[in-house]
């Protein structure tokens, strides 16, 4: 289960908006028990409306404060903007952690959908989201 | 030189466990063939065939990612911390 606040949701709904017509992205950095503590938008490296990178340089900034902080990365959200709200095959092919939370969010519905995943070894798992 | 090298929990079970090792090199190039050498489970995961980084791995030297200081030949000089991080990438392709 994924737990958040309705403000980390309308961050990650925000930094969507504002890459569009492209993909949105950023990171979710909380504790181990999978509470979201902190929303980090990444500008989208890839620059695409099909595909998501995170910022090399976010990413690692992300990296450090957590170990500072004592925080883990959770995870990662990104939006598809013409697909429903489940990781595509490219998405679950280079997941990078099998540790993390992968929160989708799309906006082919109205109002946007917002779903999170655990994706481990190519399986794709549907998880809670606790607002 | 003498570069600490920080490992991705996803790379950690093919390095033995190690979050870090102190590895020898004068570019990241060197550094990264020295750790494949003596952890040659990772190879694949860093590199490709002809040695050019793996497309979906970020290395960094100190604060720097290394594709925009010269790639494999960026300078490594001693003591400079080298983090690898798995790139976070996808989409609908």
């Amino acid at each position: 289960m994924l737990t958040l606040t309705s403000a980390h949701r309308d961050a990650m709904i925000a930094t969507c908006v504002r890459a569009l017509p492209n993909e949105g992205c950023g990171l979710l950095l909380g504790s181990e028990d999978g509470t979201v503590t902190e929303i980090v938008a990444s500008p989208n490296a890839a620059n695409s409306a099909k595909l998501y990178e995170i910022d090399s340089r976010i990413l690692l900034r992300a990296y450090r404060r957590a170990d500072e902080e004592s925080l883990s990365v959770l995870g990662v959200f990104h939006s598809h903007t013409h697909s429903e709200a489940r990781p595509s095959p490219t998405d679950v092919r280079q997941a990078p952690d099998p540790e993390w939370h992968y929160v989708l969010l799309s906006f082919c519905e109205v109002p946007s959908v917002l779903r999170s995943y655990r994706i481990v070894e190519g399986s794709v798992v549907e998880e809670e989201i606790s607002l | 030189m003498t570069a600490l090298v920080r490992i991705p929990t996803v790379l950690r079970p093919a390095m033995g466990g190690d979050t870090a090792v102190t590895v020898e090199g004068a570019t990241v190039g060197e550094v990264l063939d020295h750790l494949t050498t003596s952890h040659p489970d990772v190879k694949s995961q860093l590199l490709n065939a002809d040695g050019s980084l793996h497309r979906f791995l970020n290395v960094y030297v100190n604060d720097d990612d290394v594709r925009y200081i010269g790639g494999v030949d960026a300078p490594v000089s001693n003591g400079d911390e080298i983090t690898l991080l798995p790139a976070v990438a996808g989409g609908t392709l």
